[in-house]
């Protein structure tokens, strides 16, 4: 393995595993969050967050997500410094050619839109659950009310909780187009491509590119409107 | 079926003396070009014009014209070998422009491929991969097994010949936001792999060709797709894919 | 007669070679690493070559005008190459390949030679398979052949369409080997000006470094010279556009004799002129012939409305095609050799019957063959070839006929060589396109890369050890001793003259106007009093060149307009030359045709009695008549008939 991770490929295999493992917490992460839909007493949803918060396996994993999110993000500097550095005169003209997406092409502004999201979620929700301690509490299990503190900030702001949805579904957006190109170009990293899968990845891709975007701006929505 | 004729054309070119100088945008008129013409034969026209006025003509790579020899490069309005797909720019014509049409030609914009005078760029960091792996380790001295004891089924041989269409003509590299070499390495990783001649050396080849890749400064492949999309053979990334699995359960071992 | 001494072994003709590598000397592999070989060009010939010696253990510097070595024009060969594997059990063999070539070269070729190409051919597979050069394969994975013009089976081997880069991409290969383990130095954006001769022996080259525009001087204990073909003298053709006879030219005028210079091939299936903007040629590959039919109009009124684009190939009716090739010949019909079929289509079009606004095309009709096998049958075979045919000319070849003409291919005439593909100067070989050897005055398809790569792998390797046996005590020529200083500064010179000049108009005025001489009157027919006129002319060509001519720019740098100039200087002699030659041989034969030798109907007519030499050219000086050698042709395996494809 030496001097794997300063070959390109090698980079390219972290950038790609890490976002493949941040894609499955993206995904418990939706899982838990669409609990709200089927629940409006929050009873559900607040039992997945007990569980969420008192799992000692979910524990482990917590700064392991954290790790992963740091890998990915020092991976993704370094690969676009470089890739910068590898092209010094840009084009005076460039016409778009048909590549895959747009995307494809702004995976670092995409990435840093979601990061930028993504700080404010985590002062929002995960401050106020484990760190300032300053969630509402469910009187009952004496746990925090998760239910609560999402469903007020989307319906107890007033034009503010209509500014937060907005953000939220254009995070979800912004993930689901991050994902529409990192997913697929994932396996194309590891290598798990050919000329037949070539088509079948992109068609993936994009589904589930549409099922994290839809299902992440789903739920502000339904709470900002609806509930 | 006489062709149409373009009554007036606005180049507007890179200029530049050579390595160590700045260039600059020129641009210059040209007339009655038929649309029947390769873009390299309205070059020629507009360098017979410009020697006609004592101006040194504007130098471009270009040998066989025929799509072939990967010589010629160009980066026309913007695209790679210009707007046409699965050409070179040796077999662009002049019917995929319009009468009055200003044509921006920039030299291949890559780091590995540093600009040698006005549109000529210096593209041997290709051949130095090569170099580094990109064959097969067998005596040209004769005495070898007959071709027929190498049985090759048709499915791979057509792959394999697919990848090894590649030209070498740099494109890929140029159309790459990254300047990333992948596409042209993986083609000759993928051709290699692909048969059975190619077994015995493909892990090696695949490190040593990647890492000299890596120590030319041509960036890191993003999966973009540029370089299939302007690729003049149409070679697939999948290819990429294949080079990426030979190089990493090569490294794997290491 | 000495100096043309080819050096035959004897024996029977399958012996010779044999019996010749048994003889001739070897060089120990300590003594290879002491001696410096430089192979300009970089070719299946030289490309080859130089993998080849460097595997040897020689030292050697390899040289080509491209950016890389991978784009010598042996890249743009599309059909295949022949070899004599027999794989398809049709009773090929090496005697018939030799047979064949003989045949189809007229008659004009050494037996010796061309009898070891077809005795190499089988090896050159095998070692291009174990390189990695991807053949077509059959569904059961053995290697497929498909049949080329002028032979009775099928052994030619191909790579899509894309034979030549195939094989040159796996020369290329081998020479990267070579160049990675340090045993070859490649010099690329560099023209050979010069070759260097010192006691009678050539010793180095001189050559111009394109991206800077110094002279280098470049030492070895031989030269190999294989720089491809001068069908550039034609200015369109379907030849690279740097194709030169440069370096031919060089070491003519220093002493290397040049043979059978007007003996070149013009292929049948090109696509046509478009106008006089043109640059260059593109060819069809010859295998198109294997399954399109090639027709004209018979009624003159048809070929008229044709002309003037009132009426398209598709609605003239079945009874109303001539399909000359089968009618004239019908036991060959549309696979007759290049030569005749070229002739045929301008006998056509020369009465009236072409079929373009030009007059100068006929058709290459693919319905047929997609009403019998089908269209995915045709578009696997030829796929590539009708996108590239489409996306010249805007017109699609499965809907509409193809229209090719004649245009200028190949040159059998090179530089005169012995046995052992040595010049007459000691230590100066020449290999591949540019040297005179197997083809005579026809080439068959397919058999170009043959000789290519047989030269490279499987002669040179050999033949150069029996010259540098003798200087494995000679060190590496200095390149700053009195012949390489002179050399150098007559190549200086001659560059100042060009650009001393400042006259008017450009190079590719001088380029375009010796073309036109040529195709007029050193073409396709050939006569005398034609032939006189265009010496003439290119005399008068020549001086208006040397007092008209303008470079802009510098010296220093990159000049392109300059690197033209030089190559067109040679262009201008080699042209001349080749009048002188094509004006001696008052006969017929293969891609030579004159005139005033012809059978009643019409064929070509050769003679034999008067004829059956090479005609070997020594340089006097410029301007000067050259001095003619004849190198007899004995033919003791082959029987000496008029070809025949009816
Ligand atoms: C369009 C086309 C299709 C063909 N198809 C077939 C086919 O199907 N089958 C077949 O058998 N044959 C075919 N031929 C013929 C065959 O390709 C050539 O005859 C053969 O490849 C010549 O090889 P070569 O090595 O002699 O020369 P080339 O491949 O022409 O190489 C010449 C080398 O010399 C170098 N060079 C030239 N001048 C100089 C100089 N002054 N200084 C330094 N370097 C120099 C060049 O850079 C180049 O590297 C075809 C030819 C053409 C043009
Ligand atoms: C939940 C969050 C995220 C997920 C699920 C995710 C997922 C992915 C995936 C699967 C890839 C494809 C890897 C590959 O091409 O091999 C990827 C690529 C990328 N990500 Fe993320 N990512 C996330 C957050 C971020 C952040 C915060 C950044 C910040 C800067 C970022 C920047 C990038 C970049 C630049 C690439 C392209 C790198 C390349 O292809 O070489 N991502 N991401
Ligand atoms: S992969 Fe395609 S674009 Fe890249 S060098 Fe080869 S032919 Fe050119
Ligand atoms: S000039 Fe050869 S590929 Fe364009």
């Amino acid at each position: 393995m030496s001097n794997f991770l300063s070959s390109s490929i090698g980079k390219k295999l972290i950038m790609s595993l890490s976002g493949l493992f941040l894609v499955v917490f993206l995904l418990v992460h939706l899982s838990i969050n669409l609990l709200i839909l089927f629940d409006s007493t929050g009873g559900l949803y607040n039992e997945a967050v007990h569980f969420m918060g008192t799992n000692p396996l979910i524990k482990v994993m917590e700064p392991v997500l954290a790790i992963g999110f740091i890998v990915h993000i020092v991976y993704a500097t370094i690969l676009t410094l470089q890739n910068q550095k590898a092209t010094p005169t840009k084009y005076n003209v460039t016409q778009k050619t048909k590549t895959f997406s747009w995307a494809s092409k702004n995976m670092y502004i995409l990435g840093f839109a979601v990061l930028a999201f993504l700080v404010l979620h985590i002062i929002q929700f995960y401050v106020k659950m484990k760190i300032t301690d300053t969630a509402p509490i469910v009187e009952a299990t004496g746990g925090h009310d998760g239910y609560k503190l999402v469903t007020d900030l989307f319906t107890q702001h007033g034009t503010l909780s209509y500014v937060y949805c907005a953000v939220y579904v254009l995070a979800g957006i912004l993930l689901g187009l991050h994902i529409r190109h990192g997913f697929w170009s994932a396996f194309q990293t590891i290598g798990w491509n050919n000329y037949t899968w070539k088509s079948r990845l992109f068609t993936l891709a994009t589904i589930f590119a549409w099922v994290i975007a839809i299902g992440y701006s789903i739920l502000p929505l339904y709470m900002t409107f609806f509930l | 079926m006489a062709d149409k004729i373009l009554k007036k054309l606005y180049i507007k070119v890179w200029r530049q003396k050579n390595a160590n100088t700045k260039g600059k945008f020129e641009t210059y008129e040209i007339e009655n070009i038929s649309q029947g013409s390769s873009f390299l034969e309205m070059m020629d026209i507009m360098n017979e014009s410009l020697v006609a006025k004592g101006i040194e003509p504007v130098a471009f790579d270009h040998d066989c014209r025929e799509g072939i020899c990967g010589m010629c490069s160009l980066y026309i309005n913007g695209r790679a070998h210009g707007p046409d797909t699965e050409i070179t720019t040796c077999q662009l014509h002049m019917r995929r422009f319009e009468d009055g049409e200003t044509i921006t030609i920039e030299p291949w914009r890559v780091g590995a491929f540093p600009v040698i005078k006005d549109l000529i760029v210096d593209r041997r960091s290709y051949d130095k991969i090569l170099h580094a792996g990109g064959y097969i380790n067998v005596n040209t001295l004769g005495n070898l097994p007959d071709a027929n004891n190498i049985l090759i089924p048709y499915e791979d041989y057509e792959e394999a010949m697919d990848a090894a269409a590649c030209i070498g003509c740099g494109a890929c590299a140029a159309s790459c936001k990254n300047s990333s070499a992948m596409l042209f390495v993986a083609a000759k990783v993928s051709h290699l792999a692909k048969l059975p001649q190619g077994q015995v050396e493909r892990e090696n080849r695949a490190k040593a060709m990647v890492a000299k890749m890596d120590e030319l400064g041509f960036g890191n492949c993003t999966n973009t797709g540029a370089c299939e999309a302007e690729c003049p053979k149409s070679i697939s990334i999948a290819h990429i894919a294949r080079l990426n699995r030979e190089f990493l359960s090569a490294k794997i071992k290491d | 007669m000495a100096i043309l001494d080819a050096k035959i072994p004897e024996g029977p003709l399958a012996q010779k070679w044999t019996n010749h590598k048994a003889k001739i000397k070897v060089v120990s592999p300590a003594n290879k690493k002491k001696l410096d070989i430089i192979v300009v060009g970089t070719g299946l010939a030289g490309g080859a070559a130089a993998a080849s010696l460097a595997n040897l253990g020689y030292n050697v510097k390899a040289f080509c005008y491209q950016d890389s070595a991978r784009r010598a024009h042996s890249i743009a060969a599309q059909g295949g190459i022949n070899a004599a594997k027999n794989y398809q059990n049709d009773n090929d063999s090496i005697f018939r390949l030799f047979y064949d070539t003989i045949k189809g070269g007229d008659y004009r070729g050494r037996e010796a030679n061309t009898y070891r190409l077809a005795e190499v051919s089988p090896a050159i597979i095998d070692q291009c398979v174990a390189q990695g050069v991807p053949f077509a394969r059959e569904y059961g994975g053995t290697l497929a052949n498909r049949s080329f013009g002028g032979v009775l089976v099928s052994r030619t081997f191909y790579a899509r369409g894309q034979t030549g880069q195939q094989l040159l991409l796996g020369a290329y290969a081998a020479m990267n080997r070579e160049i990675g383990r340090g045993h070859i130095k490649m010099y690329d954006r560099q023209e050979m000006m010069e070759v260097v001769i010192e006691n009678g022996k050539a010793v180095g080259i001189i050559t111009r470094n394109l991206v800077t525009g110094e002279l280098e001087r470049h030492g070895g204990h031989a030269v190999l010279v294989a720089t491809g073909g001068y069908g550039n003298v034609f200015f369109l053709s379907t030849n690279a556009m740097g194709c030169n006879g440069g370096a031919a030219m060089r070491i003519y005028k220093k002493g290397a004799h040049f043979a059978n210079p007007c003996f070149v091939q013009i292929h049948p299936t090109c696509i046509p002129v478009h106008g006089d903007q043109q640059s260059k040629l593109t060819l069809m590959s010859e295998s198109l012939r294997n399954d399109g039919r090639v027709w004209v109009p018979k009624k003159k009124e048809d070929a008229e409305k044709l002309r003037r684009g009132e009426m398209k190939a598709t609605d003239i009716p079945e009874e109303d095609r001539d399909f000359y090739l089968e009618r004239r010949y019908p036991s060959y019909g549309n696979l007759v050799p290049r030569d005749v079929a070229s002739r045929a289509a301008k006998e056509r079009c020369d009465a009236g019957y072409g079929v373009n606004d030009t007059g100068q095309a006929v058709f290459l009709d693919f319905k047929y063959a997609i009403d019998e096998y089908g269209l995915d049958v045709i578009k696997a075979r030829y796929g590539n070839l009708f996108q590239m045919y489409e996306k010249i000319t805007d017109v699609d070849p499965y809907e509409y006929p193809m229209m090719i003409y004649p245009a200028i291919h190949y040159t059998m005439g090179g530089v005169w060589v012995d046995y052992n593909l040595m010049t007459t100067v000691p230590g100066l070989y020449c290999l591949g396109e540019a040297n005179f050897s197997d083809h005579g005055a026809n080439r068959l398809g397919a058999s170009a890369l043959m000789q290519g790569l047989a030269d490279g792998y499987f002669v040179i390797p050999y033949t150069v050890g029996d010259y540098l046996a003798d200087e494995i005590q000679t060190p590496t020529p200095d390149v700053n001793s009195a012949a390489f200083l002179q050399a150098e500064e007559e190549t200086k010179a001659r560059i100042e003259k060009l650009f001393s000049i400042n006259g008017t108009q450009t190079v590719d005025h001088f380029h375009k106007e010796l073309g036109h001489i040529m195709w007029e009157y050193v073409g396709m027919a050939r006569n005398e009093a034609g032939l006189k006129t265009a010496i003439e002319k290119i005399q008068k060509l020549r001086k208006e060149f040397w007092s008209d001519l303008r470079i802009p720019g510098d010296k220093t740098g990159m000049n392109t307009e300059l690197e033209k100039a030089v190559r067109v200087a040679e262009f201008i002699d080699l042209g001349e030359l080749m009048a002188y030659d094509a004006l001696n041989r008052n006969e017929s034969c293969g891609g030579h045709y004159r005139e005033e030798s012809v059978t009643e109907d019409g064929e070509a007519k050769r003679d034999d009695e008067n004829f059956a030499y090479g005609a070997v050219w020594e340089y006097t000086g410029e301007g000067k008549e050259p001095i003619l050698h004849k190198e007899e042709f004995k033919f003791e395996n082959v029987k000496l008939t008029q070809r025949s494809y009816k």
